[in-house]
């Protein structure tokens, strides 16, 4: 996303408008990702329940995947898996 | 019809604040500003005004809660001295890169260690770079309206920046004098209703005031900082005009005193200015051609104007009431020295800190730095050295 200059900004660091957090990803500072071996899924969900920032995708019961935009990339969903099927890699 | 009546400059500060009637002042009782937060909380107690008064715990609190009420869209005040501006040091720059024009009368006092309670400009000369404007009064009427003028100055939609309205510490602050007061009336409708750009009690559009701000935008905001210092240098004066205009009245950035036809001149802020003139009155009646500059505003520092006024002066001596112990002279003559680096016929030029916590200045002290430059004028040399007036 191109930048804007300092003529272009609200005064003041005046964020003129609410909700915008959604727009910050914050899985910018993320050093190692979850990732699903899918054939070992139980679709359990524990990781589900315990991911701090609502990353794990669900569908109709089951387990789709993680929302990369917002994981941190803490590794609780790896630690907390009965089956193992989640690996922290790089990236 | 203007009032004549006694007041300190404290008093005259306060009731500067009864007439504006902000919002919102919250203040904490600092030596010698004491008396100003306490002028205005009776003006409260005897239901005088209807602002909101905050007494809080800590000058750092008291800065706290004039941004939040600045934040939220209420015309804020607070007042200090020294250690008490020290303690805010923090939120004085985060109401500043903030931009809520937080109006603040504050009264130069020496800052510690040794403990002082006098007259010195240390503590706002330390908060020069803090982007907050500054004024410099010379004496009571001129802090009167100085603070008057200040809240339209600070609420201008293309400055929007806190601005410190500075008097000398019981020189200025605990001194009686005859004060015209203007009509209660004629003040509001000068300063008008304030309308902030934005309000954090407006739930129909919620913002975000003071967020987080890394390597991706902070500079951006300091440029636009920088950039509304350099508007208050241009807009000030349109502003000060409309106030002489309708108070009939004489201000700009500075005062220049018998300097059109000098030869000779000091530079010098605040009340010491008063002393000087009569040093200079008597100079001019033994023939000699002395003069005086006095800056009111120092922040924005107007350095074009000043390199005007001492153009062609002979020699020039630049007085300080701060040391900066950069070994290169008080605040003011290194932005002075600074200012007319490019001229090509410089004044010859030295530099005098004097009066640190509250050590008296008389016209002897004055009349001996004008005769230091008669006799530079006269060898034509003038080391540019930092010279300490009245220290043993």
């Amino acid at each position: 996303m191109e930048k804007k200059g300092w003529k272009q900004i609200p005064i003041g660091g005046l964020i003129a408008q609410g909700g915008t957090a959604k727009e910050y990803k914050t899985g910018d500072w993320r050093t190692f990702k979850p990732v699903r071996n899918e054939s070992k899924c139980i679709n359990c969900l524990i990781c589900w329940v315990y991911c701090p920032d609502s990353c794990i995708m669900v569908k109709d019961g089951k387990m789709t995947g993680f929302n990369y935009d917002y994981c941190k990339g803490c590794g609780i969903c790896a630690s907390v898996c009965p089956v193992k099927c989640i690996t922290m890699e790089k990236g | 019809m203007n009032k004549l009546i006694a007041l300190t400059g404290d008093q005259a500060a306060a009731e500067a604040m009864r007439q504006i009637e902000p919002d919102v002042v919250a203040a904490y009782p600092i030596t010698p500003q004491t008396e100003i937060a306490m002028n205005f909380s009776q003006f409260v107690a005897d239901g005088r005004v209807k602002t909101e008064i905050i007494p809080v715990e800590s000058e750092h609190s008291a800065m706290s809660a004039c941004v939040g009420a600045a934040a939220a869209g209420a015309r804020a005040m607070t007042a200090t001295s020294a250690n008490g501006l020290a303690l805010m040091w923090e939120i004085v720059y985060i109401a500043a890169s903030t931009r809520l024009p937080i109006v603040m009368p504050t009264v130069n006092r020496a800052l510690s260690a040794p403990i002082n309670i006098h007259c010195d400009h240390s503590d706002t000369m330390g908060a020069r770079d803090s982007g907050w404007l500054q004024v410099y009064c010379e004496n009571a009427q001129e802090v009167y309206e100085s603070i008057i003028a200040a809240v339209k100055i600070a609420e201008h939609k293309d400055i929007q920046l806190p601005i410190m309205v500075c008097q000398d510490g019981f020189i200025t602050s605990h001194a009686v004098e005859g004060l015209e007061i203007f009509d209660d009336k004629k003040v509001k409708e000068f300063i008008g209703e304030y309308k902030s750009r934005f309000s954090l009690l407006d739930i129909e559009r919620p913002i975000t005031v003071g967020p987080l701000d890394l390597q991706d935008y902070y500079f951006e905001h300091k440029r636009q900082q920088s950039e509304a210092m350099k508007n208050a240098l241009t807009i000030i004066p349109g502003v000060l005009g409309e106030f002489n205009k309708e108070f009939k009245r004489n201000y700009g950035l500075f005062e220049a005193y018998r300097l059109d036809d000098a030869e000779i001149a000091l530079v010098v802020m605040s009340s010491t200015a008063g002393t000087a003139k009569v040093v200079v009155d008597n100079l001019r009646a033994e023939g000699i051609k002395a003069g005086l500059l006095r800056p009111r505003f120092f922040r924005p520092f107007p350095k074009e104007e000043i390199a005007k006024q001492l153009f062609g002066l002979k020699a020039v001596s630049i007085l300080d009431r701060s040391e900066s112990f950069s070994t290169q002279g008080g605040p003011l003559f290194i932005d002075i020295r600074s200012a007319l680096y490019e001229l090509d016929n410089k004044p010859l030029m030295n530099n005098h800190i004097f009066g640190l916590g509250g050590r008296d200045i008389g016209i002897e002290e004055i009349e001996s730095v004008f005769r230091d430059l008669i006799k530079a004028v006269k060898d034509n040399k003038l080391e540019t050295k930092v010279n300490y007036l009245g220290v043993r």
